[in-house]
């Protein structure tokens, strides 16, 4: 399916544990580059696992990842995580404000964020300028969504990671966060591989999709490919719908 | 005071005992076992202390200290056993602190070099670098634990793992000191320091009791400073591998 298009992140024959309980294996496959590529499969599959690997949060038990053609391992760490960024599922917050949160990236660096920065990413992911000062304890799971994805996209990753940022999000929200990171994707040729429960998100904005389960990889291809799957696995994964 | 006097204290025992059994509390045996203990631990570190004061012998006090320090580690060690190399770090962390405080005491003529000062001191500042140990390390594992995913976020971002531990081990350095703070905030008001008051029952002047009392405190709070920062600096790294990754425990 992607061999038509260079790769931003390349697995090869790629396995991870933790004791003696396999997460993922033997991953084999490209992420497109500048395209979206949606991960969807049952809780429990090793998409996050997955994800984690490809930011250097976590690093293959045997197999290779390359990142354009480079082994992963061969990335200074910090260097890597800026290039490739992740927004986290459980969007985890710094404690204090909005505007720290949206910092923490620069602060990291020794640096600061500007103030017309922060509300020009705020804006981005629909959230109003009050919000800035506001405590993250006072945020509804939602907002806190918004503002995880907004303080990834300061570090200008050239691949973004995107662990189920809209679950908590009303319809509404969705579209605007799905807005965004089309817009992103289209405007800065940013690839993004995305893990989410919602099919017809998957089927929307990804242009590729790749099916996870019990950590192997079963079905890859266009996004079409979840109206009409060809294993049988995934066709009672596709009916059961999002979970 | 005699012996004879000193068997009369075990009224003092008695009270406990009889309240556990009226209560059906079950503590009678854990209080024999630990007056028993006390009674003969004691009396063996007295006669001990009083052959070692009386020898002046530099190889006694080293024996000493270095037991004081062995036994501090393998209580102290317990509280941190999933972080890798505790016992070393523990080990290294209490004896730069005995260095540096008799060092201190020593070299600028606070105390005389004699058996009498440099063991009871380091008594004082081995055991309460021990407790010191404990409550970091007992809030530092707590900290790391519950506060995973902070540390994964900034490690996320692209943070190193001492920006990712960062507010962890602030926090437990700072709780592991404040029972030293605030206990010395109180000082004279609410308790009178068991040594302060042991020489003035021995007959020594209140006055240069207090002084010593002082000298005391000053070095406890050295000692709790440098024991949680310097056990904490030690500890984090063998939290991350080379990758910058947070080891999780399988």
């Amino acid at each position: 399916m992607t061999m038509d298009y260079k790769p931003a992140i390349h697995f090869k024959h790629v396995h991870y544990s933790i004791g003696d309980d396999q997460i993922l294996r033997d991953i084999t496959g490209s992420f497109p580059e500048g395209r979206i590529t949606t991960l969807v499969g049952p809780s429990g599959a090793g998409k996050t696992t997955l994800l984690k690997l490809c930011n250097g949060l976590l690093s293959p038990g045997s197999g290779e990842i390359y990142i354009k053609d480079q082994a992963i391992g061969s990335f200074e760490p910090v260097a890597l995580r800026r290039k490739v960024g992740i927004a986290l599922q459980s969007a985890p917050m710094v404690s204090g404000t909005v505007y720290d949160n949206l910092s923490l990236p620069l602060e990291l660096q020794g640096n600061k964020l500007g103030e017309k920065a922060a509300v020009n990413l705020l804006q981005a992911v629909g959230l109003d300028e009050k919000y800035l000062n506001r405590k993250v304890a006072d945020l509804s799971g939602g907002q806190r969504q918004k503002v995880s994805i907004a303080r990834t996209l300061v570090n200008k990753p050239d691949i973004l990671l995107l662990d189920e940022i809209t679950s908590s999000l009303d319809r509404t929200s969705l579209k605007e966060v799905e807005e965004l990171i089309t817009q992103i994707n289209r405007k800065f040729g940013t690839t993004i591989i995305w893990i989410t429960h919602n099919l017809q998100q998957a089927l929307d904005i990804g242009d590729f999709t790749w099916v996870l389960m019990d950590g192997e990889v079963v079905e890859t291809g266009e996004s079409d490919l979840l109206r009409d799957p060809v294993h049988d696995r995934v066709k009672l994964f596709v009916q059961g719908g999002a979970e | 005071m005699t012996y004879l006097t000193l068997s009369i204290t075990l009224i003092f025992v008695l009270i406990p005992l009889a309240l556990s059994k009226t209560l059906n509390l079950g503590l009678e045996r854990d209080t024999i076992i630990a007056t028993v203990r006390s009674i003969i631990q004691l009396l063996l570190v007295g006669f001990i202390l009083k052959f070692v004061f009386d020898s002046e012998s530099l190889l006694y006090i080293f024996l000493m200290v270095t037991l004081m320090i062995v036994a501090a580690t393998q209580n102290a060690r317990n509280k941190g056993a999933s972080i890798r190399g505790i016992t070393w770090k523990v080990a290294v962390t209490l004896i730069f602190v005995e260095v540096l405080t008799q060092g201190i005491l020593i070299g600028l003529n606070i105390t005389p070099p004699t058996a009498q000062y440099i063991i009871s001191i380091s008594g004082m500042v081995i055991g309460n670098s021990m407790v010191l140990s404990i409550l970091f390390l007992n809030r530092f594992t707590a900290e790391v634990e519950s506060q995973q995913d902070q540390t994964e976020l900034v490690l996320s971002l692209g943070g190193t793992p001492k920006q990712a531990i960062h507010r962890q081990l602030i926090t437990s350095i700072k709780a592991s000191m404040i029972p030293t703070i605030e206990s010395q905030k109180t000082v004279g008001l609410v308790q009178l320091p068991g040594m302060m008051s042991g020489q003035i029952i021995a007959g020594a002047d209140p006055i240069q009791a207090v002084q010593f009392q002082l000298l005391i405190m000053f070095l406890l709070l050295t000692t709790a400073a440098v024991t949680s920062v310097m056990l904490g600096f030690l500890s984090y790294p063998t939290l991350f591998n080379q990758r910058m990754q947070l080891i999780h425990k399988s």
